[in-house]
């Protein structure tokens, strides 16, 4: 789940005691210009959760209140990366000295978090560390140790940040500490300014909080970014099944993610082009009534393959759902089913008498069906 | 320790669920040595014949095992897996889905300090036909899984599930089927369970389904590159957009690092066979297969080798 930058530093900078420059969420042009009246010369930053804002205009400085309310309200109309700018904040412009990055990272294939640090923050990391990978300095952390002042020390150890060094310090052990607390997979300050004053603060943040860790984390989660769903995305998302419409016109109902992939692959491997991901893998195999419900509510699906392959998942309490969606809704779409593994015989039994149909031993035959009826 | 062998004694955590109940009966009547349960609230009683404990510290010293299997929810599976890792246990399946990175990092630390080998998190487990099955798998199902030399190596249970099915119908039987999960942080990547069925004198060639997302593939294709044993490949996730999450953690593809095109070409590049549909996994196998001198699918008839039980 992804923050936008108000709530990461509002939820998780400020109370983990990392210093942001004052500012004010403003949802209207007029509200911006007032909060002009308080902060003096600001920058207005478009509130979307992608990492696009700078690029499409959405970040841009104002020195009088009219010109804080006009750049407002020229990016609370925009879009950005399919985002609708619902808000900005008006934040406090600082005289910037130097512009460090400093992130901690769940590096999956190590299995470990990942401290980072550099002084060559606010530009493109990704850029930096491409070009120049020796200016980024990275601390695996073994997470049952943790990471203390000592560790955070050895790794600014000759980065020349002279009376800066005991703040950073702070700042990288507290952003250790928020990434266990707070349960992310990221969280990042870019930039991280030494301001002329002396004082570091972080300019931006951004945090991702992982979203098998939301049922402990409710309070936290409450203040995340709504994903850009379709309705169709929605109704899925509250029924608990990841479901992602596609612009194809073959839907597919297939248990788990690595076969509802293959389903996917097959189609287009066949010539045709899948109208949809949907996963009811694992626990949701239960839930084969309301995913056929979806997939047949997508506008440009032509015809339909079910691929069953239990292994947890049994396919006799998927096919049972399949036939109950499919006596209420009477879908006018053909259907192509292919049917093995854990509770094979009870499905094609109830397929056959039920609905009248006869499953394919091959799911690629059952495909190529299936995209030949689409076209 | 990667292969599951008859030999091994399996403790079930969370032994008395529904789920855990349905798979360990499928698990034993496939031969499956299970030795023991836990429940912390049904310590004492006997379930499905074998006694439960409160811990699996508890069980080992009562009922000593080598391999534990989790059926246990996300909230508890960090606690459940530090037992079984403190208690001494050298194979760990985790079949749980959704646990908390904290969680999963937490586990893998402590297995790496005790020298615990984990499968998964978010794994289907673990077959061997005609010797047993720990996990989620259909490994008790005749039509799907039958003796054999070949190894199936799998991120998805499902799929993995269907390779298998297309094998059998094939004559072609299995050695060993190694599930691997879904999750981005696993235990044992696919370059260890290649490296294991590569090191298994039962095992002639290997099929590595894999999946878009992470790097593991390109990693597993660096040892490939120095097999002698055939490996043929399928790569799920050619026509998922890019960006997207894919229900697995694990799939997501960003820039060209983890995307099909990149996996394939690795694997391409280290001698294997990369196939575009499970359909042609058996084909390509026998034709590989017929390349490598000495080495045979020896194919099992359907009749005589069913599996026990």
């Amino acid at each position: 789940m992804n923050f936008h930058e108000y709530a990461a530093k509002a939820k998780v900078l400020v109370p983990a005691g990392i210093a942001v420059p004052r500012g004010t969420l403003c949802r209207s042009a007029e509200e911006a210009g007032a909060a002009f009246g308080e902060i003096g010369p600001c920058i207005v930053k478009a509130q979307v959760p992608t990492g696009k804002r700078g690029k499409a205009g959405g970040i841009r400085t104002a020195d009088s209140a009219a010109e804080a309310q006009s750049v407002a309200r020229a990016i609370l109309g925009m879009t950005i990366d399919g985002y609708p700018v619902e808000s900005v904040l008006v934040e406090e412009r600082a005289a910037i000295a130097r512009e460090f990055y400093a992130a901690v990272v769940t590096d999956f294939a190590d299995r470990r978090p990942l401290v980072l640090f550099s002084t060559q923050g606010g530009m493109d990391i990704e850029e930096i560390a491409a070009r120049d990978p020796q200016s980024i300095r990275r601390h695996p952390v073994e997470i049952d140790a943790g990471f203390g002042a000592d560790d955070a020390r050895s790794m600014l150890a000759g980065l020349g940040l002279e009376a800066a060094e005991p703040q950073v310090t702070s700042v990288l052990q507290a952003l250790y500490g928020i990434y266990g607390r707070c349960d992310a997979e990221l969280v990042e300050i870019n930039p991280l300014a030494l301001l002329a004053d002396g004082r570091v603060v972080a300019l931006d943040c951004k945090f991702v909080l992982d979203d098998a860790a939301i049922f402990r984390q409710a309070e936290l989660a409450a203040a995340g970014a709504r994903e850009k769903l379709t309705p169709l995305e929605q109704r899925g998302a509250d029924a608990g099944l990841k479901f992602i419409q596609l612009d194809g016109n073959v839907g597919v109902l297939a248990n788990g993610a690595g076969l509802t992939m293959t389903t996917m692959d097959v189609i287009r491997h066949c010539g045709g082009q899948p109208a949809n991901f949907l996963e009811i893998g694992g626990e949701a195999y239960t839930k084969a009534e309301t995913a056929l419900d979806l997939v047949l509510s997508g506008a440009g699906v032509k015809s339909l393959v079910i691929n069953f392959c239990g292994a947890f998942a049994r396919t006799d309490v998927m096919a049972d759902g399949v036939v109950k969606a499919w006596e209420k809704l009477k879908p006018k779409v053909p259907v192509f089913f292919s049917i093995h593994g854990t509770g094979e015989e009870e499905a094609v039994k109830l397929v056959r008498e039920r609905l009248g149909i006869e499953p394919y031993d091959f799911m690629e035959d059952a495909v190529r069906a299936a995209v030949e009826a689409a076209q | 320790m990667i292969i599951y062998r008859q030999q091994h004694r399996v403790l079930v955590q969370g032994i008395t669920g529904k789920q855990g109940t349905f798979w360990t009966e499928k698990m034993m009547a496939c031969g499956t040595r299970v030795v023991a349960g836990v429940n912390p609230k049904r310590a004492g009683e006997t379930h499905l014949g074998v006694p439960v404990f409160a811990t699996a510290a508890d069980a080992m010293v009562k009922a000593p095992y080598e391999v534990a299997v989790m059926f246990v929810p996300p909230s508890m599976a960090k606690d459940a897996a530090l037992d079984a890792v403190g208690a001494g246990v050298k194979l760990l399946v985790c079949l749980t889905e959704h646990i908390p990175g904290q969680d999963v990092m937490a586990m893998h630390a402590a297995a790496r300090r005790a020298d615990t080998r984990i499968v998964g998190p978010n794994t289907a487990g673990l077959v061997t036909p005609g010797e047993g099955f720990v996990g989620i798998m259909p490994g008790h199902n005749t039509n799907v899984f039958q003796p054999g030399s070949i190894g199936v190596i799998s991120r998805s249970g499902s799929l993995g599930t269907l390779v298998a099915l297309n094998l059998t119908r094939a004559g072609i039987g299995q050695s060993a089927f190694l599930g691997i999960g879904g999750d981005p942080m696993i235990g044992t990547t696919t370059r260890d369970a290649l490296e294991a069925l590569d090191q298994d004198p039962r095992t002639t060639a290997v099929v590595l389904v894999g999946e878009i997302g992470g790097a593991m593939e390109e990693k597993a294709a660096i040892y490939a590159a120095g097999m002698t044993k055939p490996v043929v490949a399928f790569i799920a996730g050619r026509a998922s957009p890019a960006g997207k999450k894919m229900g697995h953690a694990g799939a997501i593809v960003t820039g060209s690092a983890g995307s099909y095109a990149s996996k394939r070409k690795a694997l391409e590049d280290a001698g294997v066979v990369v196939v575009d549909t499970p359909r042609q996994i058996p084909e390509a196998l026998a034709a590989r297969l017929a390349t490598v001198a000495g080495a045979s699918m020896r194919p099992v008839a359907h009749t005589d080798a069913r599996v026990h039980g």
